[in-house]
């Protein structure tokens, strides 16, 4: 099944694009899909634990199933700034 | 109410125009409108010793509007009966301008303080808005919380600051 993968802010800018598509096997997750996206982009590697997602723009966990032509997007942590 | 109370916009934000539009909602309301508070995020001069030149926003739009929806929720749980409006700025701010503007009414002004508050630690804790800084010399991009709407512990800190 064909997925699109959305990358981010640092995570767009590290990896040199905003969007790629992959190839994945029916069962699975979002982490498998994170797993294809690192090994073609090993820079995002290190962002495997600060990282959140969206799955067809609704908030989901690492865990959640994916389906064929799903929109899967990973997301740097988010603006913060002093309280 | 004309104006979307949610939104995530590329030209400059009113507070005026989002004030009016939860106002005169909130007045709609069985208990009336007898406060209206609002924030205004602002962009920095300066930020770690540096000096800011510009921000650039970016923002996953469909996701920042149901993280807002999310809060909305929550406010309307804790604060039952408060009307909430919140504008997000992407693109291009210069120093100075608004980046954010919640705008909460309510009966009372107690609680239009604090879900005003809460509402803007829900928003730097869960939107997905990215800020990139270009400041003289460089630039970084400002990271902030793994973003995790359902991160009980999150939302409890959020509340402890608003209700301090």
């Amino acid at each position: 099944m064909r997925l699109t993968v959305r990358l981010f802010a640092r995570l767009r800018d590290l990896a040199g694009r905003a969007e790629l598509a992959c190839e994945m096997t029916p069962g699975a997750s979002v982490a498998d899909v994170w797993r294809v996206v690192t090994s073609r982009h090993p820079p995002l590697e290190p962002f495997g634990r600060a990282v959140s997602c969206a799955v067809n723009a609704d908030f989901a966990r690492m865990d959640t199933e994916v389906r064929d032509g799903d929109e899967v997007a990973f997301l740097p942590p988010v603006s913060g700034g002093a309280v | 109410m004309s104006l979307s109370p949610l939104a995530v916009v590329r030209e400059p934000l009113s507070v005026e125009a989002l004030m009016g539009a939860i106002e005169a909602d909130a007045r709609t309301r069985a208990e009336g409108c007898g406060a209206v508070a609002a924030f205004v995020g602002v962009v920095r001069a300066t930020h770690r010793e540096r000096q800011v030149r510009y921000l650039e926003y970016e923002a996953f739009e469909p996701l920042v509007l149901n993280a807002f929806a999310r809060i909305q929720a929550e406010i309307g749980r804790d604060w039952p009966g408060a009307t909430v409006g919140i504008h997000h700025r992407v693109g291009r701010l210069e120093v100075g301008e608004a980046s954010v503007v919640i705008v909460v009414a309510t009966a009372h002004r107690a609680e239009a303080f604090e879900a005003c508050r809460y509402a803007i630690e829900r928003v730097k804790q869960i939107a997905p808005v990215w800020k990139h800084e270009f400041f003289v010399g460089g630039d970084a991009w400002i990271e902030g919380a793994i973003a995790d709407p359902d991160d009980e512990q999150a939302r409890h800190e959020a509340r402890s600051r608003a209700c301090a």
